[in-house]
């Protein structure tokens, strides 16, 4: 058990909201949240749909263990068709708000058509209703979230909504839930305000129960909870400096992306970096960070909860930033810094916020500013074209001008909120654009890491690093040291950590979890709560029908193999500095290799034997 | 020797495996709506404080409890909502200077911390030990050593 086996089924176009049992023999097959729920789209969305059209349904899952005392079982992922790709999104938040849903009784919420006017679904336990948004459209994120709690006085409800950069078709637009935590990447609140959909606000009292063996669960959660507290990464990195932890180290081994990957190291690394964090500042003594935070039963806790310095220019006459709020992590801290060249920790911070305040991907954002200063410096974009801001690589104030027009798409916002794709091929230097199919690339140059240049090309949500980490593998040496500088075994490292990550997502709990967790240790909890046997070998076959599942509806998206490639810079121009200097990334020496072990043909296509190995739907 | 329950926010992280192991024990479920402690999240200033019970000495709620339903738990010194006695009349929340008894609507009857008889939950699941189970007259023990450590014993100094 452990699902409720139940979803909720909106149809925004009708106005109604139905439940219907959960499908469980998809559930055995795909486990839950982005498995299951790929699986519901790949069975109700025509895969050529336009991403933005009412055809396409966008689905918010919970996993088995949502909403347990597993640690970190908290997540939830939101599934469509990304506007940004065009390829299967599928998004992946923290906080408190898929725990809630679960809560409420509800494994997925799966919304279909096109509300006329916006509207918010209000979910009390079985009770579930659409309710006018109007007066909510054109606010922010946190603003929603003050305004829902107040209309339904419950402090309790938590929410997920989208801001105004969704309202105004920002391709990269977020769910933001919580106020701080995200469905990020691939504009997935892009399509949810494409619906008319405004937010979710949810208060769930049922709990979950169903475990199957609540005394074994407890056992191998205890264990669990060990385990994660006696790694130096999850018990000790994490907790004090976050994902931050990276900043530095990444640098030194010459695989820091820096100014739209021109070069693989940020001179100002250290000054952005977790344990900058912790410096006292000038102004008050008090440091960026005050204190670590955890979302939904994670025993790990490596969120920020950071302030500005209230002297910076950025809101020096903005009192409303002056509170805690959630603080910058490695991807944020690399793509809004280290990217565009920016050192400035508190101008991070600040753009930080104003993503979170009103929902974008702080990764695409920042690696879409960078191409646009790139673009400027080349003489490409002038300040005709920005009303007048010198974009220049490593300019704070026009990285906090480049997020406030971001956030409501106004002035130059508006060619910023396409995307560094679409906007690179705007200005006709497509070449310029760092991203694979559409979507911006994360902060592990493929140069000095080279298993990620396979992940990045083959990930299928476009330029990734949490679809197959192997970071940990190349530079953490988790589970075990590989070199980073080298090709040989990376087509099989890149499928196993592909695979692992796909069934840890479809189970409900935070990736984070494998720097000290193997399928080993996941595997006890998840055969404890679920019916049926779900050894260490099943959840791998899970994973890889779950990667096969993504793959097929990208395909018949009208993708092909030539889409599995990364941009020339990376294939052509060799790194400058550091232990990977003269290198470029050798996709080719793994790509066939990978093909191989995928089982798929030469040009990248499921072969009808692989189609009915893992079962797909024809 | 009765023992206390002793709650550090500095070291709470607001993971609510507290009030999840709580609702367990009591409900059987993993429901943080049931939980008799509550971790309470003041976003701007960046704190986290979980709130339970402090098992007062002349506890206001069993003093008014009309029908002698709370009593106290010789073993622990907890006050113990008997459920079969207590008729959900609700006096006691409102005896609570504290807010920490609540009333169920699914049962009818009242809620609060009872120290799970002495073993309680939600310390050994607490992740950070910001939530410890101690000697019952040395609650102050961690704070005094902490200024303690702070003394300059140098010799001339």
């Amino acid at each position: 058990m452990a699902w409720t086996r139940q979803i909720l089924r909106v149809n925004l176009t009708e106005g109604t909201c139905i439940a219907e049992p959960l499908n469980m023999d998809w559930a055995n097959q795909y486990l839950g949240q982005r498995g299951l729920a790929t699986r519901y789209l790949v069975e109700e969305v025509d895969p050529k749909v336009d991403a933005l059209a009412p055809e396409n349904k966008m689905i918010m899952a919970t996993g088995p263990l949502t909403g347990t005392m597993a640690s970190t079982g908290g997540r939830y992922s939101v599934i469509t068709k990304s506007p940004l790709t065009g390829a299967v999104a599928c998004s992946n938040s923290g906080g408190f708000f898929g725990a809630e849903l679960k809560n409420a009784g509800w494994d997925m919420i799966i919304f279909e058509g096109k509300a006329a006017s916006p509207m918010y679904l209000h979910i009390e336990n079985e009770s579930a209703t659409l309710v006018d948004a109007s007066d909510l459209w054109g606010k922010s994120c946190w603003e929603t979230d003050e305004l829902l709690h107040a209309k339904h006085q419950d402090p309790q409800i938590r929410v997920a909504c989208v801001g105004r950069s969704a309202e105004s078709g920002c391709l990269y637009s977020a769910i933001i839930n919580d106020l701080h935590r995200a469905a990020g990447r691939s504009g997935v609140g892009t399509v949810m305000a494409s619906k008319n959909l405004k937010a979710v606000s949810v208060r769930g009292t049922l709990g979950v129960g169903n475990i199957k063996d609540p005394a074994r669960f407890m056992k191998s959660v205890k264990a669990g909870k060990k385990v994660l507290a006696e790694n130096p990464v999850t018990g000790e990195g994490l907790p004090a400096l976050g994902t931050q932890v990276l900043m530095n180290v990444i640098n030194e081994v010459g695989a820091m992306p820096t100014r739209n990957m021109q070069e693989v190291q940020f001179e100002g690394a250290s000054k952005i970096s977790g344990e900058a964090m912790l410096e006292p500042r000038a102004s008050d003594g008090k440091p960026n960070l005050t204190r670590n935070g955890g979302c939904f039963a994670c025993t790990i806790a490596c969120g920020r909860i950071s302030t500005i310095d209230r002297e910076h220019f950025s809101v020096k006459d903005k009192p409303q930033y002056w509170g805690n709020s959630g603080g910058l992590e490695y991807e944020a801290a690399w793509a809004l810094g280290s990217d565009t060249g920016v050192d400035d920790l508190d101008a991070l911070t600040y753009v930080n916020f104003i993503c979170n305040e009103d929902g974008m991907d702080p990764i695409s954002f920042g690696a879409t500013v960078a191409a646009a200063m790139e673009l400027y410096e080349k003489g490409v974009i002038t300040t005709q074209h920005t009303g007048g801001m010198e974009l220049k690589f490593g300019s704070a104030e026009a990285l906090c001008w480049a997020v406030e027009q971001s956030a409501t798409g106004e002035g130059f916002g508006a060619d910023i909120n396409l995307g560094s794709r679409r906007l690179c091929e705007k200005y006709g230097r497509p070449e310029l654009s760092m991203t694979v199919k559409g979507q911006e690339f994360p902060a592990y140059d493929p140069r000095g890491i080279q298993g990620m240049g396979l992940t990045y090309a083959t990930s299928n949500r476009g330029a990734c690093h949490l679809r197959g980490y192997t970071v940990s593998s190349e530079i953490l040496g988790v589970p075990e040291k590989t070199d980073p500088l080298t090709t040989d075994g990376k087509a099989g490292l890149v499928k196993a950590f592909q695979d692992a990550t796909a069934a840890v997502d479809s189970a409900g709990l935070c990736i984070f979890t494998t720097f000290a967790w193997s399928l080993d240790d996941i595997s006890p909890q998840i055969d404890a709560a679920c019916d049926g046997d779900w050894s260490p070998e099943r959840l791998v076959e899970v994973g890889e029908r779950v990667w096969q599942l993504e793959r097929d509806f990208n395909m018949k998206a009208g993708m092909t193999g030539a889409d599995d490639t990364l941009p020339d810079r990376l294939l052509k121009d060799a790194a400058k500095t550091g232990p990977a200097s003269g290198k470029v990334c050798e996709l080719g020496n793994m790509l066939p290799e990978y093909y191989q072990l995928r089982g798929w043909s030469a040009d990248g296509n499921l072969t009808a034997e692989t189609r009915s190995k893992f079962g797909l739907p024809s | 020797m009765q023992k206390s329950l002793s709650i550090d926010p500095g070291k709470c992280t607001g993971c609510l495996q507290c009030e999840m192991a709580c609702s367990l024990e009591n409900e059987g479920v993993f429901n943080t709506a049931k939980s008799r402690i509550k971790v309470f999240t003041f976003h701007e200033e960046g704190k986290f404080v979980p709130y339970t019970c402090t098992q007062c000495d002349e506890a206001w709620c069993m003093h008014a409890c009309p029908v002698d339903a709370i009593v106290v738990n010789a073993a622990t010194g907890s006050k113990d909502v008997i459920s079969d006695l207590c008729v959900g009349c609700k006096v006691c929340t409102i005896a609570c200077p504290f807010g920490t008894v609540n009333y169920n609507a699914d049962s009818g009857k009242v809620v609060k911390c009872d120290l799970c008889g002495g073993d309680p939950q939600c310390v050994d699941a607490c992740p950070t030990d910001a939530i410890t189970y101690v000697d019952a007259n040395a609650t102050g023990l961690d704070k005094m050593r902490q200024w303690a450590e702070k003394t300059d014993n140098t010799v001339g100094s």
